[in-house]
């Protein structure tokens, strides 16, 4: 069902809110006007450039700058012994932080540019700067350095080995942590009359936002502000952390957003650069710009995934699921990123249970340091794995018993009426109705005739597959005393504040950071809803800690539930005041006022009624305003939601594989996803899409892959995949609408539904269409040639044997 | 390195400039001309974020050194609108969400409206096969495709006031 967008001149003030109007963002954008960071000059700009590591794990014997300093335009150069905070008094760590703690978590220094030694290629030993950019990077490629070599390491479950090469300590374990009941687990398993397993990998991805990373800083010595324009999702919290590396205070530091291109979670996280941008800038007293070139978001951008899981799963004669266990190793690259400890753990585990009533699970998972760049949250972050493993378990357990897959997975469903429900794995559901999208899916897939179709085309010699992917997703953590439970070193409320000005517009300004989702269009609708006052009368601002009181930020697909709430928590408050000044000059009782389309009215005297608008300017003149009220028409909040909410989905992959050439052809993908209410269904559309094909990216094309020197193979994007035009199907989506309890407007999240639910879609969609070759699973990327091993006996990317000998223990194997 | 003086119609504005030999065309246009609404993603020809027309077609200005544009005549994404008018192009990437974080969104209108102008009518896979050199990491391209059909429907209604559509940098000027 394609959505069509609306002018918002035509859409009804009542209707506004849920409505597809076009997006305000984008006459900036299609016309080149849209200022990103790379855009902004400064007078005496110099540019930064940093010298890396060429190998992944070296002992620093020597770093000789001199060559680079002696080059005509080079301002400077820096190591790590020329930072210091002498400059001011908070000092300053120049190593940065880890914002989620762990029980069991090793804490490693992580330093901004290299103290002796590298850990993964990429690593930062020095920076110079110089006048122009092509000078700045000349300079970098002449700063010498002398490497003693050390074995390195990029696999985690190699590097958790006995004798793998060690980056920190002893060992290479960063954490060890489990969830679940494990002895209720074993006695599933030990009782069960079916089991399966799968042996997987879900490998590292580069995210690739389009925009590179980038940073421009300013320092003004006069009033001591230093003022950073950066790539970021989260402007406040880079400011607080940015702050404690390099020792400028908070409220002397301002982190502005300008227009990003995209993030997919990579712009969440504090790095190097952005820091020794802003340190260097303040150290020589002179703007300086920092732009990543493609090569070094390869490898510097957090990388995402990274498991390498063991799983079974538990049935009884009937299919019914009775146990779930689940071991996983992770790779968290050379050093701890910002938020790296929750994704395989509490963003992973938590979602083990998918959409799935499972009496018994448990889940362990250690962590493991590798010489490849730190791996952090990239679009999904926890949930696509976690998705993946019970989605390709549901696959094989329908295979298993002999049941039908959609119908092995409805009669495992939490039934509806079950909501909120508990899962085993410390989480509870807000609501779900998980055989709508599946009914839905199924019609748009006629599935009734598709296994006859599947079983002509076999005895044509064409194999048709369709794949199953019901997925449960986990956006906005909370609320914020949980999040400290669990080890987040932050709040994860959100905060706005929503502004009359006297003549009757408003502007509201959100703590989340929009990067591409169109806030400034949502939020407007949500506010301009709640105020009851026209659309294009509500400006929006973001992503500047000065304009913006507080945030946390855009990630987690938090922005509508816990952003758009705060928006309207702001507005209620504001109409409150509003009511009581309404009531005032209406002498009137605030009790007897009733709010309505913006309009203040007497109960039972509908002539007797004051515009919001009028209320706004009465409350700047202040003339006459109730006893001991200031004047003035505006209110903040922050909202600290109550639960999580939980998205959930059917999508359906129908494919067609080549078994002599490996190639695989989408004949169908269809999507339904319940997102609760929609405040722009086209925006919606527009965010499954592009989840859809990061996740059709991850099961065919992408993937970082690393030589035994821990040197990066897939380092441009003539290596690594990036899906083009023709490598995305056209996909059809719809909807059905379960609205959460947990927030005033009854949303969801939609950023990283798409890219959860995919891959296993694709995956169990070629698993189906190879069963004849007994092919169980190939390991993601599907390309050509592990299809084709797969399907000629060559199996080195599965468990599966040739047609006729089913193979049940398989799964995937390397 | 010697700086060479070259010159470079704009959007119709003539500019001088001096520029190192190795100056890349979209640096020039970005850093020493202003021109920033064409986005560098790559550097390698591989995105097509930095997608220009040169003497009406369709060019990677990061592959083209500067001096190699000499005297040429280049549209970027700033030449598009006439006066205060869209360019269809632009309709049709505003109505059918055609984009999300913008940055790959020039390019692949530079892109596309040469297509368009070799193809008044294509097919779908025909507009993928046209922008398989542009990558966009937010949008999964369908609402691309859309609006390029979009935008193909609006060139083929005759223009209203007799005039001729305006193609940027290419014959119909
Ligand atoms: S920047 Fe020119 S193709 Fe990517
Ligand atoms: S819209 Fe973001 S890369 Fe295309």
């Amino acid at each position: 069902m394609t959505i069509d967008s609306m002018d918002p001149e035509e859409v009804d003030a009542a209707d506004i809110l849920g409505s597809a109007i076009e997006r305000r963002e984008d006459p900036a954008l299609i016309t080149g006007d849209a200022e990103y960071t790379d855009d902004i000059q400064r007078p005496g700009m110099a540019h930064m450039a940093v010298a890396r590591s060429q190998y992944g794990h070296a002992d620093l014997e020597g770093v000789d700058t001199s060559a680079a300093e002696e080059m005509e335009g080079v301002v400077a150069t820096y190591t790590h012994e020329d930072l210091h905070g002498e400059d001011t008094p908070e000092g300053g760590s120049f190593s940065l932080p880890t914002g989620w703690l762990l029980d069991s978590l090793e804490q490693v220094d992580h330093p901004i540019l290299a103290d002796g030694r590298v850990r993964y290629q990429g690593d930062a030993i020095a920076v110079v700067v110089a006048e122009d950019r092509y000078t700045a990077r000349d300079a970098a490629e002449a700063v010498s350095v002398d490497y003693g070599r050390r074995d390195a390491v990029t696999d985690p479950r190699e590097a958790l080995d006995e004798g793998a090469p060690a980056l920190h300590g002893e060992d290479n374990v960063a954490f060890d942590w489990e969830l679940g009941d494990s002895d209720a687990t074993d006695e599933a398993f030990e009782s069960a009359s079916h089991t399966v397993s799968i042996d997987v990998e879900n490998q590292l991805l580069v995210p690739n936002a389009m925009e590179p990373r980038a940073a421009v800083a300013d320092y003004s010595p006069g009033s001591g502000e230093l003022e950073v324009f950066m790539t970021s999702q989260n402007p406040h919290l880079h400011r607080l952390l940015m702050s404690g590396v390099i020792g400028h205070p908070e409220h002397k530091l301002r982190i502005k957003a300008p227009e990003v291109g995209g993030g997919f979670g990579s712009k969440i996280h504090h790095y190097a650069d952005e820091a020794l941008a802003a340190w260097i800038a303040k150290d020589l007293e002179r703007p300086v710009k920092w732009t990543a070139t493609r090569t070094e978001t390869y490898v510097t951008d957090a990388q995402g995934r990274g498991h390498r899981t063991e799983a079974e799963l538990a049935m009884d004669d009937d299919g019914r699921i009775t146990g779930l266990r689940v071991d996983t190793k992770a790779n968290l690259g050379a050093y701890l990123s910002t938020f790296a400890p929750a994704v395989p753990t509490w963003l992973y585990g938590t979602l083990l249970s998918g959409q799935y009533d499972i009496p018994a699970i448990h889940c362990s998972v250690t962590g493991a340091f590798t010489n490849v760049p730190p791996v952090d949250a990239y679009r999904g972050a926890g949930r696509p794995e976690a998705s993946f493993v019970v989605e390709r378990l549901a696959h094989l357990g329908a295979r298993e018993v002999d049941m039908d897959p959609a119908e092995f997975r409805r009669l495992n469903f939490v039934p509806a009426d079950e909501f909120p429900y508990e899962t085993q794995v410390a989480v509870v559901y807000d609501s779900g109705d998980y055989e709508k999208p599946l009914d839905k899916a199924l019609e748009m897939v006629d599935y009734d005739s598709f296994r006859e179709r599947q079983e002509q085309a076999r005895e044509e010699g064409r194999y048709l597959g369709i794949g199953f992917s019901c997925y449960i997703e986990a956006c906005g953590l909370a609320p914020s005393e949980l999040a400290g439970q669990l080890g987040a070193q932050a709040g994860l409320w959100e905060s706005s504040l929503v502004r009359f000005h006297p003549s009757g517009t408003v502007t509201a300004f959100c703590g989340t950071s929009g990067h591409g989702q169109g806030h400034a269009t949502t939020y407007a609708q949500i506010v301009a809803n709640e105020l009851g006052i026209p659309y294009d009368d509500v400006e929006v601002v973001e992503g500047d800690t000065d304009e913006i009181p507080h945030g946390m930020g855009t990630y987690g697909s938090r922005s509508a539930a816990v952003g758009g709430s705060s928006l309207v928590k702001s507005s209620e408050k504001l109409v409150e005041k509003a009511k009581e000044i309404a009531a005032h000059q209406l002498e009137a009782d605030p009790d007897d006022i009733e709010f309505e389309a913006g309009e203040f009215r007497l109960a039972g005297a509908p002539d007797r009624s004051l515009g919001i608008k009028e209320v706004a300017e009465q409350s700047y003149l202040a003339h006459d305003m109730p006893e001991e009220m200031e004047p003035g028409l505006e209110a903040t909040s922050f909202y600290d939601p109550d639960n999580f909410v939980f998205p959930f989905g059917t999508h359906v992959a129908v494919v067609e594989v080549d078994p002599d050439s490996g190639e695989i052809e989408f004949e169908q993908y269809a999507a339904v996803d319940d997102v609760g209410n929609q405040i722009n269904p086209k925006i919606v559309e527009g965010q499954i899409h592009g989840g859809i094909a990061q996740g059709i990216g991850q099961a065919l094309y992408e993937g970082a892959e690393y030589d035994e020197n821990a040197q990066l193979l897939t380092g441009s994007m003539q290596d690594y995949a990036v899906p083009k035009t023709y490598h995305i199907p056209e996909m059809e989506t719809d909807s059905t609408v379960t609205e959460s309890p947990h927030n005033p407007l009854g949303v969801k999240g939609v950023g990283e539904a798409g890219t959860i639910a995919a891959p296993q879609a694709v995956v169990n969609a070629v698993a189906d269409a190879l069963e004849p070759f007994g092919v169980e699973g190939i390991e993601m990327p599907l390309t050509a040639e592990r299809v084709w091993e797969a399907t000629n006996g060559r199996a080195t990317t599965d468990g599966g044997s040739p047609p006729g000998e089913g193979d049940d223990e398989g799964g995937e194997k390397r | 390195m010697t700086d060479h003086e070259i010159t470079l119609t704009v959007n119709g504005t003539d500019h001088e400039l001096s520029v190192e030999p190795r100056t890349l065309l979209v640096h020039a246009l970005r850093d020493e001309l202003g021109y920033t609404g064409t986005n560098v993603g790559c550097e390698t020809t591989t995105c097509g974020a930095c997608t220009v027309h040169m003497d009406g077609e369709a060019v990677k200005s990061c592959t083209v050194l500067a001096v190699q544009a000499d005297g040429e005549r280049i549209e970027t994404v700033e030449g598009l609108e006439s006066g205060d008018d869209y360019h269809p192009i632009q309709e049709g990437f505003r109505e059918e969400h055609g984009l999300q974080c913008g940055y790959c969104t020039p390019g692949m209108m530079m892109t596309a409206t040469d297509l368009l102008r070799e193809n008044p009518d294509p097919s779908r896979e025909e507009i993928r096969e046209g922008l398989e050199g542009n990558l966009c990491r937010c949008t999964g391209y369908q609402n691309i495709v859309n609006a390029v059909e979009n935008a193909a429907a609006e060139l083929d209604e005759p223009v209203a006031d007799g005039g001729e559509v305006r193609w940027p940098g290419g014959e119909g000027e």
